[in-house]
């Protein structure tokens, strides 16, 4: 019993680090990006060992130095602030962002002692409702965090995000649904099985062949719910100073800004898992290479397992890459463009989509 | 351990409640009745209800509550106490005090009517989206899309009201 309490415990802290240690190399990789996007040296300054090294450490600040700022830097809370909501408002917005990746499966199964282990923290049969109820419960940190403070800036960006976030919701979900009727589960490890098959044997069968549009809107909603560049008039700091966090300081300030990079990561994993088939390796099946042309080479199954979940990390890392490549490419949305593009748009093309899928899964079945 | 862990989730879930229902402040108690029903949710995970949790979470906690919060804070309602006239006071204490004691009567009427004792084990799949989803589109077809209905007239109406001055 302990045991597998023991493994329970060693897949949630796998699944934690995961999520936190990606979102502190995004941090590294969206500014030394932005700095190669628009021309200059980013995050170069680092005098470590004396400058005796021959090449720069600029990730030691964001890594180390900057951490560690965070954290011994002064929490002020504002005068006309409600303390209690105050202090749990960063915890709100970052919580249900980290849980939602429970939900999403890292690997396939490791057998290891007798034991089969499925390498998913929580394997649930309402695995995309999962993620949908958690984000959208990521709502409750903007909120509060702008009301709390009884700043004009923050309630504006409190306003806005919650308004953005709940219109983006609705066309997430019915994008989700499209993908749901295609694989006919709700559970993601399924999902994830049901992309391993390849066609006319070369190439691999992932939900993106079959559902383009779903992928499409929910990366756009998944860019709302993240509250970045082009939708984050929530922050929009040059209107709002940094909108809903504006009176939060050290690592209450880190934690919201966390909350953003934790769901790019979500939202890679969550277009990982649907879209592009998860921890699958094309050709690679539990006990090795199926390569085309009926060429077999066995694999041994540990080396299998390290290669499906390096593959769902990697694939994952891409997706957040290709958003931070958005965030510096794309101007900031007006506002009543946003609202059009989410409900004149998203919200009919995601229906016609749900429509469209309907059909066709009733006309093959 | 399923009796332990239900132990502490009802205390905690009557804690959050009676917030609810004492907290002289609107925010806070619209914040308490959202921890309310997560807890429920948890509850529904307990039971084995999987879906009903999560569909709880999604309705409930996650979009009711956010206009709740929304609307409580565009008013800027301030403390209850604060506001309230002594005389109206009295009126609105004695008329929850009565629809709650008489809520208290039948909930514990039906309690006590309940067979005691261990129910039986849960079928295979018991509440899993597939039993869920068949039931709801072959048993209960016509209500599910009746109701379906009436949210969207919900939806469209107040549209239609707040066009009509224009």
């Amino acid at each position: 019993m302990w045991v597998d309490v023991g493994i329970a415990a060693a897949k949630a802290f796998a699944v934690v680090m995961l999520v936190l240690n990606m979102s502190l190399v995004l941090l590294w990789v969206e500014r030394k990006g932005s700095a190669l996007i628009q021309d200059r040296i980013g995050a170069n300054r680092a005098n470590v060992f004396g400058g005796l090294l021959p090449f720069n450490l600029g990730i030691i600040n964001t890594l180390i130095a900057d951490p560690i700022k965070l954290l011994t830097k002064e929490d002020l809370i504002p005068a006309g602030a409600d303390r209690v909501l105050h202090f749990v408002a960063p915890f709100l917005a970052v919580f249900p962002v980290i849980v939602t990746f429970a939900a999403i499966p890292f690997g396939d199964v490791l057998v290891i002692g007798g034991r089969t282990i499925e390498l998913q923290a929580a394997a649930l049969d309402v695995g995309v409702l999962y993620v949908l109820a958690m984000s959208s419960l990521a709502v409750y940190g903007v909120v509060l965090g702008g009301w709390a403070t009884n700043s004009r800036w923050s309630l504006l960006g409190a306003v806005r995000g919650s308004a953005q976030m709940i219109s983006y919701e609705i066309a997430l979900g019915l994008g989700l649904v499209a993908a749901i009727m295609t694989f006919g589960t709700l559970d993601l490890q399924e999902i994830a099985r049901a992309q391993g098959a390849h066609l006319w044997g070369v190439v691999p069968l992932w939900g993106i062949l079959y559902q383009p549009v779903a992928f499409l809107i929910l990366l756009i909603a998944g860019f709302a719910e993240s509250k970045r560049v082009p939708f984050d008039l929530p922050e929009g700091e040059s209107e709002l100073v940094a909108g809903y966090f504006t009176e939060y300081s050290g690592m209450k300030q880190a934690a919201f800004m966390l909350s953003d990079f934790a769901e790019v990561v979500v939202v890679a994993g969550l277009a990982t898992t649907l879209f592009f088939g998860a921890w699958q390796v094309p050709f690679l099946a539990r006990d090795g290479w199926h390569l085309p042309g009926g060429v077999f080479v066995a694999m041994p199954h540990l080396a299998v397992v390290a290669l499906q979940i390096a593959a769902f990390t990697i694939k994952v890392f891409a997706l957040c890459c290709f958003q931070i490549l958005v965030r510096w490419t794309l101007p900031r949305y007006r506002y009543d463009h946003l609202m059009d593009l989410g409900w004149k748009w998203l919200l009919p093309i995601a229906l016609a989509n749900v429509v469209v899928t309907a059909v066709v899964v009733v006309l093959v079945a | 351990m399923a009796t332990l862990a239900f132990l502490v989730l009802a205390a905690l879930l009557v804690g959050s409640a009676l917030a609810v229902v004492l907290h002289p402040n609107p925010v806070k108690s619209a914040m308490a009745l959202v921890v309310t029903l997560f807890l429920l949710a948890v509850v529904f995970v307990l039971l084995e209800a999987h879906m009903i949790a999560a569909l709880q979470i999604i309705v409930y906690a996650g979009a009711i509550m956010v206009l709740f919060l929304f609307v409580i804070m565009l008013l800027n309602l301030g403390d209850e106490e604060q506001r309230a006239r002594p005389r109206r006071r009295v009126v609105v204490h004695g008329v929850a005090w009565a629809a709650g004691a008489l809520l208290a009567v039948v909930l514990v009427r039906l309690v006590a009517g309940a067979p005691l004792g261990r129910p039986a084990p849960a079928p295979e799949g018991y509440g899993s989206a597939a039993l869920v989803a068949r039931s709801l589109f072959t048993d209960y077809v016509l209500p599910f899309e009746l109701a379906g209905l009436l949210l969207l007239v919900a939806v469209i109406g107040p549209v239609v009201l707040a066009k009509r001055g224009r």
